[in-house]
């Protein structure tokens, strides 16, 4: 299944993305070096939804809420003066696995469009409910006093060394993701999505793993939350507004739904065409959302899949 | 007699207004081949939905094992031992026959809450796996996607699936369905080889296979057991006979 061709990609993207620090800093471009940084955040959010929903077949709607939950995990903590990275980052994480059990436990309950409606609501009540503290900037968000503080570890105010973190954080990510597939988990989610009531009758009693995938994903998610505050510096409910969770419904589709790297390619090329149409008109979304349908219905597997199986064609 | 393994009493189904299983009584014996027939709509694959717990039952008693399992979801009636096929061929489509059967292996091997180890490579699940495809006869399609086998090869797997999870019991709906008499002829050695060493409750339109291999059948009709007997009874009762059976049926 052009499996060569897909690890050929995907590692020349990985060294184009360690590159880019040596770039930005020869051409003092330091724009690049946000962009780029950008992208692996969001890469880290699109991997986790793709573990449901490409794996597990449970479209999400709402997976930018569990992205906004770990920054605002960050933000808060800032702001209270607790700055340090060791009990921000774990705090972020485990604040949004037990939104997840929350969430999963009332939308897993539901499948299809209404999981879709649920999931979107449940975001959406995230959304409105950062807009409400205003002890934590409302609507206009809230910057960030000081970055996550790692002490004498590393020091990521320095905007290269967060960068490399961030590479290192999407490496581990995509590892994790590879292993948890291949695991019997894996294939108890995978069968789930491919036939839930088979797997009933052979005797997984499903609910429970597709909740643990759900607070899997959403632990991640907020991971990438942490790390996304910390890269811009400020937190926002815009971050779990609806729209944000539609874009990383679109990342995995552009990319590959349930191929490993699929997301990763999409998170880099959803962000690259977005700043690249912007530039060009301020309607960007009137060439991008062409380009997407082209995508779904002439992609099979999206661009990861369609490049990989490309090259397999040319060998 | 052979002890009952699966006792059912007084059980009842309705749809709106339709009784699609109506105060039945059945009692299938260790080790024996139990055949529910009936004409169309008589409450066969209702039966065995809320025999394997995919369908709640309005009233009566489900015993399996001598415990009442009435209330039980269907994965935990599963794990008691109790699996059952599809009458439209259920089959994990994207997975491979070998996938498809490790995966029922793996059912009945512990949790699954298992992450870091690559589950395609684990012997535990493989070997198993590779055992129940020789009983029926796909060893060499192992590595066969499902969606790209024949469909009598996907009702074979099915079986297979089923005789992975270690039953001690089987429930087939309609297993020859859909066959041509080649894969059917296969299909009732495969079910006569097991014999004996599972028991199967056996639902089957293909009366030819019905009365060679079942030791006893009920003849079900609108839900309610009308008759039950071995085949030479059955073949004989007059009630069964105007009321589902025709004569070219009783010639064979």
């Amino acid at each position: 299944m052009g499996n060569r061709a897909q690890i050929i990609i995907v590692g020349t993207i990985f060294v184009g993305l360690g590159l880019v620090p040596l770039f930005a800093e020869l051409t003092q471009t330091p724009f690049y070096l946000d962009l780029a940084r950008r992208m692996m955040i969001l890469a880290i959010g699109a991997l986790s939804l793709n573990l449901i929903m490409g794996y597990g077949g449970l479209i999400s709607f709402g997976h930018a809420a569990y992205i906004g939950i770990g920054a605002y995990v960050v933000g808060i903590c800032a702001e209270h003066e607790l700055v340090s990275g060791f009990i921000q980052w774990p705090l972020a994480i485990i604040v949004s696995g037990l939104f997840a059990i929350i969430f999963g436990l009332i939308s897993l309950r539901t499948r299809g469009v209404y999981f879709i409606m649920i999931t979107l609501a449940l975001a959406q009540m995230m959304y409105f409910l950062g807009v409400s503290l205003d002890r934590y900037g409302g609507d206009d968000g809230l910057p960030l006093i000081e970055r996550s503080n790692f002490g004498a570890v590393v020091d990521i105010t320095n905007n290269v060394t967060l960068y490399f973190i961030v590479l290192g954080a999407l490496v581990l990510s995509l590892l994790f993701c590879k292993r948890l597939i291949n695991s019997r988990f894996g294939m108890v989610l995978q069968g789930t999505r491919s036939n839930e009531t088979r797997m009933k009758t052979i005797g997984f009693p499903t609910l429970r793993y597709q909740l643990t995938a759900f607070v899997i994903a959403g632990m991640m998610a907020g991971f990438a939350g942490a790390l996304l505050a910390n890269h811009t510096d400020f937190i926002n409910p815009d971050m779990m507004h609806w729209t944000r969770s539609g874009d990383l419904i679109i990342m995995v589709l552009l990319g590959g739904m349930g191929s490993l790297a699929g997301p990763v390619v999409g998170a880099l090329a959803f962000i690259l065409l977005e700043e690249l149409l912007s530039g060009v008109t301020e309607y960007w979304q009137l060439i991008f959302g062409p380009f997407l349908i082209l995508v779904v219905l002439f992609a099979r597997g999206g661009l990861l899949g369609f490049f990989a199986n490309k090259e397999q064609r040319d060998e | 007699m052979n002890e009952i393994v699966l006792e059912v009493n007084g059980l009842c189904k309705s749809f709106g207004g339709v009784l699609a299983t109506d105060h039945l009584d059945l009692g299938v014996e260790q080790g024996s081949i139990h055949a529910v027939i009936g004409p169309n709509g008589a409450g066969k694959t209702t039966l065995i939905n809320q025999l394997s717990g995919l369908l709640s039952s309005d009233d009566g008693k489900i015993q399996f094992n001598r415990s009442d399992i009435t209330n039980l979801s269907a994965p935990a009636r599963a794990k008691m031992g109790l699996a059952r096929t599809f009458q439209i061929t259920s089959v994990f489509g994207e997975f491979t026959a070998l996938e498809n059967v490790s995966l029922a292996v793996q059912a009945h091997d512990g949790h699954s809450f298992k992450f870091w180890h690559d589950a395609r490579g684990d012997k535990f699940l493989t070997e198993p796996a590779l055992e129940a495809l020789t009983i029926v006869g796909l060893e060499e399609r192992q590595s066969i996607k499902a969606s790209l086998m024949s469909h009598g090869e996907r009702r074979q797997l099915e079986i297979a699936m089923a005789l992975a999870t270690k039953p001690k019991m089987l429930l087939l709906d309609e297993p020859m369905a859909g066959m041509g008499p080649e894969e059917s002829n296969r299909m009732v050695s495969i079910l006569s080889q097991l014999k004996g060493k599972v028991t199967i409750l056996l639902i089957e339109h293909d009366m030819g296979a019905v009365f060679s291999l079942a030791d006893k059948i009920t003849v079900l009709v609108y839900g309610g057991g009308i008759a039950t007997g071995t085949p030479d009874q059955i073949r004989a009762n007059p009630v069964v006979r105007s009321a589902y059976l025709g004569d070219e049926d009783l010639e064979s």
